[in-house]
């Protein structure tokens, strides 16, 4: 009976949902960032009603102004009359669990337009959770009809590519006269970007910024697709019609290459591999605290009786001969 | 819900209205923050729309207004208003700032469930959000 109840409260959230209730979708984004079962099933759901979407992930550098080019490529966006999903990404204290998300003043005035939603969404710390309730997020806005999704999130570390592996198209945010931008580009983050934007153009840098930037990625393998560098100064709305153009561009070129489906194959496979290592993860550590073996295993390394390895090697063992038995 | 969720507290500290002083409404976030809380702050000069707005969007337990223009009487009853024309009872109102002690009952019976002034200790406000919002919503 109250199994009953539940999955008809579900059902009117998911019905809700894709009618454009910001408030079902509001709730829906909580319950998969609270690992809620309740979101896991919505979104099960919900998949078959997702894919429509276009999805473009944001990164770079804190203080790049990802949040202001938000701004004015959703501004842009509205006068052709697709509707917006933003989702942001602050990092959570690894210390306190907290956060302070800040994204939205940047979207203020977007803030009362219907077909604006923007949720700020905290790391939460765990790793890989990130990436899984920021995926489920866009999933969610995807069935409640938005048109285009835009994912931010900030620095080019290991993390944030995971989240970017979401997108369909990604977008590098860069800013002249911070040496830091080209470090990045050579640490290997220049293989991800679809589209480089060196914003803060007004800096007497850019130039030097630009051709820098455009010197590292000739030195790299030349595909079907040439990365635009495109300079913009996205608080006065300058250069921002050439980054829409850009990603209507790319959009178009990954949909006659084929590789949309390749790169959504490519995302949807990683994603559920994550999935599946988080949740795993997240088992081990609870073993720690409940299993009297494991905790008898750690003491042992920190004896320097075992070394970590073998020690994680017993561990898989344990785990496996449980499962088959 | 079972053990796993990992149900986080989540507020929005505003600022309505015209006046620019947000010394208050960062200490707040801040402490808030180190209190393991997920704080939106909308920056400056929001109107009571747009704040309403924002909890919708962000599905915020708590809203705190941070007020220090004097227009409390007006902006305030305003939020209330709006939050009730979108039938949302759950969320936590508290307002921040310069308010004379005789505009606090009036408030409270508006429905702030309280009023935070000059001087307040900033672990009295993280006790009172944790205990008054950190339940489970319907």
């Amino acid at each position: 009976m109250i199994a009953r109840v539940v999955s008809e409260q579900r059902s009117s959230l998911a019905q809700r949902l894709m009618n454009g209730d910001k408030r079902a979708l509001a709730r829906a984004i909580s319950l998969v960032e609270d690992n809620d079962r309740e979101g896991w099933r919505l979104v099960r759901e919900l998949y078959p009603h997702t894919g429509r979407a276009a999805v473009v992930g944001f990164t770079g550098p804190p203080g790049s102004g990802k949040s202001t080019l938000l701004g004015a490529l959703t501004k842009l966006e509205r006068g052709r009359d697709r509707t917006v999903g933003v989702l942001s990404i602050d990092p959570s204290s690894p210390f306190t669990q907290g956060a302070l998300l800040g994204d939205r003043i940047r979207l203020a005035e977007h803030f009362l337009d219907p077909g604006v939603f923007i949720r700020s969404m905290a790391s939460r710390g765990a790793l890989g959770g990130l990436s899984e309730a920021a995926l489920q997020a866009a999933l969610l806005m995807d069935a409640a009809g938005r048109d285009l999704i835009l994912l931010e999130t900030v620095g080019v570390g290991q993390a944030e590519v995971d989240i970017i592996d979401h997108a369909d198209t990604v977008v590098l945010v860069l800013m002249p006269g911070s040496g830091d931008s080209i470090q990045a580009l050579k640490a290997g983050v220049m293989e991800i970007p679809d589209v480089i934007v060196v914003n803060k153009s007004d800096h007497p840098l850019t130039d030097t910024m630009v051709r820098e930037i455009k010197g590292v990625l000739a030195l790299g393998p030349r595909g079907s697709w040439e990365v635009p560098v495109i300079r913009t100064e996205a608080v006065r709305g300058e250069g921002t019609e050439d980054v829409a153009a850009a990603l209507s561009e790319h959009r178009a070129h990954i949909e006659q290459e084929g590789t949309l489906s390749e790169r959504r194959r490519r995302n949807l496979m990683n994603e559920v591999l994550s999935l599946a290592a988080f949740r795993m993860r997240r088992e081990l550590q609870a073993s720690i605290y409940e299993d009297a073996e494991v905790r008898e295993l750690l003491d042992r390394v920190v004896a320097r009786e075992i070394d970590p390895a073998t020690a994680a090697a017993r561990i898989l063992e344990g785990r496996s001969a449980i499962q088959k038995r | 819900m079972g053990a796993a969720t990992e149900k986080k507290i989540r507020v929005v500290v505003a600022k309505p209205g015209l006046d620019g002083h947000d010394r208050g409404a960062k200490i707040i976030a801040r402490a808030l923050r180190d209190a393991g809380m997920e704080v939106i702050y909308t920056g400056l000069h929001q109107t009571p729309e747009q704040i309403v707005e924002t909890a919708i969007q962000e599905d915020a337990d708590a809203v705190g207004l941070s007020i220090l223009s004097g227009a409390h009487m007006t902006l305030v009853p305003r939020v209330i208003e709006l939050l009730s024309d979108q039938g949302i009872e759950d969320v936590l109102v508290t307002v921040g700032g310069t308010i004379p002690a005789d505009d606090v009952p009036q408030l409270k019976a508006l429905g702030v469930a309280e009023v935070f002034g000059p001087g307040a200790n900033t672990q009295e406000i993280v006790d009172f959000i944790r205990e008054r919002a950190g339940g489970v919503k319907t």
